[in-house]
């Protein structure tokens, strides 16, 4: 199990209720919480515009690419990117080394004010994660493929 | 890594397309891509050079419906088969869930092709995977070329394991679908066992 990311009703409304806060705090355009792996986890703000599994995509791909440049500097990691736009400019950061936090924001919000609430809203982040990982790593939660079939996972592929 | 949202009532797995420069990959996911009904995929995203040859990776995510009531949603990725990328490849294999080995069928890229599969299970190994542990298949691409070699030689060089293999012409669509399903499926049972 400890290959698999699972997320839970009550951690997931924790998780978004985070970026909330952090979209309205930040004046931020968007929020959107990404697993390291590309997949969307959470978002707040305006996103009906946005591509978000694309988004969540290339912006994990982004920080492992960033990720193997820290390692042959020997760096840990680079925390914290910023690209600046025309427009629109993204703020990233990795949050208990799991998850990334991704921030978009205007000429409503500046990088200073962006930078303070991300630190705020990390920290939150990261005590949920915690939980989130204990309970999946507990294994005492129902899953969903105990009940799953070989019909199941055939039907699937009917066409 | 595959990703279980018990929230939004989702399963997110990552399948990575692996093999030598020019054996096929992009083609598969374009193919793919085509095919696809536009309510069940996102948008193809290649990051390419200027002559098409892929510089990080492509990326199609692809939704196959619903198991009791889970919204089944793969994201496919392939590596730039090229060997000097070698970094961004191990990045890419980074919490894949399924494999897929395109091999080139042309005799002449036989060597191409072990070089590849070597890399490939080199590079899982460094990110703690066994290739013979993962839900894995073989393709062997470009079949309809005269100068493919024998499929029979092709699996003694490339598929000692003997997991499931296709034989393919991927730019005509022939035995895509067929690798898809079947690695897709290999994952979902992977996962229930996991469950």
């Amino acid at each position: 199990m400890s290959n698999q990311l699972v997320m839970y009703e009550e951690e997931l409304s924790q998780i978004s209720n985070i970026c909330d806060v952090l979209q309205r705090d930040s004046n931020a355009k968007a929020v959107l919480v990404i697993d390291k792996n590309g997949q969307a986890i959470a978002q707040s703000g305006e996103v009906e515009q946005l591509d978000v599994t694309s988004l969540s995509s290339l912006t994990a791909g982004n920080v492992a690419a960033t990720g193997g440049i820290a390692s042959l500097l020997a760096e840990k990691e680079f925390a914290g990117q910023f690209h600046e736009g025309e427009k629109t400019n993204v703020h990233i950061s990795i949050v208990g080394a799991r998850v990334i936090l991704l921030v978009l924001f205007d000429e409503r919000s500046s990088l200073g004010l962006v930078r303070l609430r991300v630190r705020k809203a990390a920290v939150e982040l990261t005590g949920v994660l915690e939980v989130l990982v204990k309970k999946s790593e507990s294994g005492n939660q129902p899953s969903v493929f105990a009940e799953i079939t070989d019909d199941d996972i055939d039907n699937l592929f009917n066409d | 890594m595959s990703f279980i949202n018990y929230s939004s009532r989702e399963i997110n797995c990552k399948i990575v397309y692996y093999g030598p420069g020019l054996c096929g990959k992009t083609t598969n996911l374009q193919y793919i891509y085509n095919k696809t009904n536009p309510e069940a995929k996102g948008k193809m995203i290649s990051l390419a050079t200027e002559t098409d040859r892929t510089l990080f990776f492509d990326f199609l995510p692809l939704s196959l419906g619903e198991i009791r009531g889970f919204k089944t949603r793969f994201h496919l990725y392939t590596v730039p088969g090229q060997v000097f990328y070698d970094a961004s490849r191990k990045l890419i294999l980074k919490g894949v869930d399924g494999v897929v080995f395109v091999a080139d069928s042309q005799v002449e890229r036989s060597e191409a092709n072990i070089e590849s599969l070597d890399n490939l299970q080199t590079n899982l190994q460094e990110q703690g995977y066994d290739l013979n542990k993962l839900p894995y298949v073989v393709q062997f691409n470009k079949r309809d070329l005269p100068n493919a070699a024998p499929l029979e030689e092709l699996n003694d060089l490339l598929n000692p394991t003997k997991v499931p293999h296709y034989e393919a012409s991927a730019i005509k669509g022939v035995g895509v679908f067929d690798t898809l399903k079947q690695v897709a499926k290999l994952v979902l049972t992977e996962l229930r066992k996991a469950g």
